[in-house]
């Protein structure tokens, strides 16, 4: 299992103010993995997502991609190194129709393999196709998560960074919605770094995990490893706990 | 609910009556001190009062009136069509356009090219120019203003309340250039245009990181501080005098329009000398500016730094993790409207011959939001609506000198111009929450266009 490093986070500290959201944290994800993060609310797993994309920046330590440092970039440099994000809340633009909200994803290639590509997220969302002059603040919650991870898709994306996916959806979408992204994986070796609150979901999907509370990782291994950490089911997976 | 049948459509009748009377009282109450009672100064300066029950009348009336046809007639009307609508299955996207909706915009186009010849055949050469200049002219600067402001607000999303400026801008930047440098209009229009687009992303570069509210205030700041800047500046500017005798444009450096020139252009012609045909060529390039900044926000749209404009308005956050620069988008959208505002600012300046301070205060501004908003953000024609209302309806009023003969001869309907703008922007935005056009044209499609219907977003984003 063990490829190529595409994404490495070494002992990043990322502060809001003089808070310290973030305090050393090491995440390492390889090519053609699924790896997800699983935590607590506040344990700071969307703190570190939004630090790979460079807002807010860390104030110590690295994030290297593809074996370059992208700590200090900003946030529009970085996504045009292929990390695609779909962020925490989806963050579709409500106004657009799906059709347009596609083509933004599709900017960073100046809307070259357009046609192709839409067609690829047709085939792996059909509900969009269904939708697709439909504006997306229209769109239910499930179809607008599709969107979102359609719309980081079409950027053609070295790494996909989804932020809860699962987030306010009923269990037989986000099931679908994970189907779609092992799909992805397999058939297409795309790299996905996962954030989720769904703790089984997401770590019977992954290749590897971490677990982060307090904004530090306290454990990580394989998916079905942790699935059988009896410390982890107790705090997230029989609820309650910790 | 109006139910047709015999019954309850006269129990409508009773309740509308019951709500028009209801309605007249509450206008009385209300406007009895406003309306009914006038209190003025007499010879010996001493305050005095006297009645106008007869003014009082009408108010009371109307809103009786208004009241009963509104519950009596127009909601069951507005009820049954709804009904009808809803019974026949049709949504409010609608594939079956008329005639007229379909070619609108051709049809507008050529009514606006023969415009001015139709006013001079209909009123004579001098007759005309009331209205070209007067109607055609103003109406087609505020269409051209608000198109611009239509970058910055309607697609970027950022609100700008000191647009005027850059309207001032360009007119200063014509009125001055020619004085000193004796450059014309043709050179100076686009200089005119970029001087304004500088001074776009002069405001722009400290605005970036605002947004809303915070936007509005440092941009209405803004506005002032150059009106402010032109009042007290007085070596560059002769401030509140402002600068007279700004040259005239010419014909494209051919024909000119100076009386005593050898090439004055009604003499080329073999035409009696009128101001009217230098208001009529004025009227064409006013158009021709207008149709530019139309083509220009149409093009930029389909292109990818018009869609980052939609989407940096939409959500920030996500434009950036998209890989757009939202710092150039921002700063695009201030330059591209700012200098369409100065166009307009440098033919302002040409077709008045005098600029001063006065012109370019915040009420303005105001307006030129108004008519934006009132239009429907982000739509040209809804715009262009909004501004022959509001700028055309202004213009009207002082037209309406039989009011006079209703309210008394000391009646200036001018006065009550920002009075009936305001009460026009209450009722569209009551009625129409989105503006006169809320649709939105698509600008991605794999086979078909469709116009997405307003009806389905929240206000003000529609």
């Amino acid at each position: 299992m063990a490829g190529e490093s595409l994404l490495k986070v070494q002992g990043v500290e990322t502060y809001y103010g003089n808070i310290r959201a973030l305090a050393g944290v090491d995440v390492e994800v390889n090519k053609g993995e699924i790896v997800s993060l699983i935590g607590a609310n506040g344990a700071g797993k969307s703190t570190l997502m939004m630090t790979i994309c460079g807002s807010p920046q860390a104030r110590n330590g690295q994030v290297i991609f593809d074996g370059e440092d992208i700590t200090r970039l900003p946030t529009h440099l970085i996504a045009r190194k292929r990390i695609a994000q779909s962020p925490e809340g989806r963050r579709i633009f409500p106004r657009m129709t799906v059709l347009e909200n596609l083509q933004m994803g599709a900017g960073l290639d100046n809307l070259k393999y357009f046609a192709e590509d839409v067609e690829k997220i047709f085939t792996l969302f059909p509900r969009l196709k269904e939708r697709q002059s439909q504006r997306g603040g229209t769109l239910s919650g499930g179809e607008q998560q599709m969107l979102s991870i359609g719309r980081a898709l079409m950027a053609r994306p070295k790494l996909l960074l989804l932020d809860e996916p699962s987030l306010g959806l009923a269990p037989l979408i986000v099931k679908g919605i994970f189907e779609a992204i092992k799909k992805l994986n397999q058939e297409e070796g795309l790299t996905v770094f996962l954030v989720e609150q769904n703790a089984f979901a997401a770590l019977k999907l992954s290749d590897r995990a971490y677990v982060m509370v307090n904004g530090k990782v306290t454990m990580s291994g394989p998916g079905r490893e942790l699935l059988a950490n009896p410390e982890v089911r107790a705090a997230y997976l029989e609820g309650g706990r910790h | 609910m109006a139910a047709p049948s015999e019954n309850t459509s006269s129990g409508l009748m009773v309740k509308a009556v019951r709500e028009g009377i209801f309605a007249g009282v509450i206008a009385l109450g209300m406007f009895i001190l406003y309306v009914g009672i006038e209190t003025y100064q007499d010879i010996d300066n001493r305050l005095v009062w006297r009645t106008r029950w007869g003014l009082l009348a009408i108010f009371v009336a109307v809103a009786a009136i208004g009241r009963f046809l509104m519950v009596g007639v127009i909601k069951p009307h507005l009820d049954r069509r709804k009904l009808a609508k809803a019974k026949s299955g049709i949504l409010e996207i609608s594939e079956e356009k008329s005639f007229f909706h379909r070619h609108f915009l051709k049809i507008a186009l050529i009514a606006l090219l023969l415009y001015p010849m139709a006013s001079v055949w209909l009123f004579g050469t001098q007759g005309s120019l009331k209205y070209v200049d007067n109607f055609g002219i103003q109406i087609l600067i505020y269409v051209m203003l608000a198109w611009g402001l239509n970058i910055v607000v309607g697609l970027a999303g950022l609100l700008d309340l000191g647009y005027v400026a850059f309207y001032a801008v360009g007119a200063y930047s014509y009125a001055l250039l020619s004085a000193h440098l004796g450059l014309s209009f043709w050179v100076l229009l686009p200089l005119a245009g970029i001087l304004a687009a500088l001074w776009g992303v002069i405001l722009g570069f400290p605005v970036l990181r605002l947004r809303g509210d915070y936007l509005a205030i440092v941009t209405l700041a803004f506005g002032e501080i150059i009106r402010l800047v032109l009042i007290n500046w007085t070596d560059v500017t002769r401030g509140t005098f402002g600068i007279s005798g700004i040259k005239k444009a010419s014909v494209f450096g051919i024909w000119s329009f100076d009386v005593g020139s050898p090439n004055y252009f009604p003499k080329a012609f073999g035409l009696a000398t009128s101001s009217a045909y230098y208001k009529i060529f004025l009227f064409y390039v006013i158009l021709a500016l207008c149709l530019l900044t139309a083509y220009v926000t149409i093009r930029l749209r389909r292109m990818p730094i018009g869609r980052a404009w939609e989407a940096l308005r939409e959500d920030e956050i996500a434009c950036r993790s998209l890989g757009i620069n939202t710092v150039t988008t921002k700063l695009t959208a201030f330059a591209t409207g700012a200098m369409f505002g100065g166009f307009a600012g440098s033919f302002f300046a040409t077709r008045q011959g005098f600029v001063s301070p006065e012109s370019f205060v915040f009420l303005e501004s105001a307006v030129i939001l108004a008519i934006v908003v009132l239009g429907g953000m982000g739509s040209l024609t809804g715009i262009a609506i909004a501004a022959v209302v509001m700028v055309g309806g202004t213009e009207l009023l002082r037209e309406m000198a039989f009011l006079k003969l209703v309210f008394g001869p000391d009646f200036t309907p001018e006065l009550y111009r920002m009075l009936l703008f305001g009460l026009a922007m209450v009722i569209v935005m009551l009625f129409k929450p989105r503006g006169f056009v809320g649709t939105r044209e698509p600008t991605a499609f794999l086979k078909e266009r469709k116009v997405v219907s307003g009806s389905f977003t929240k206000e003000g984003h529609g």
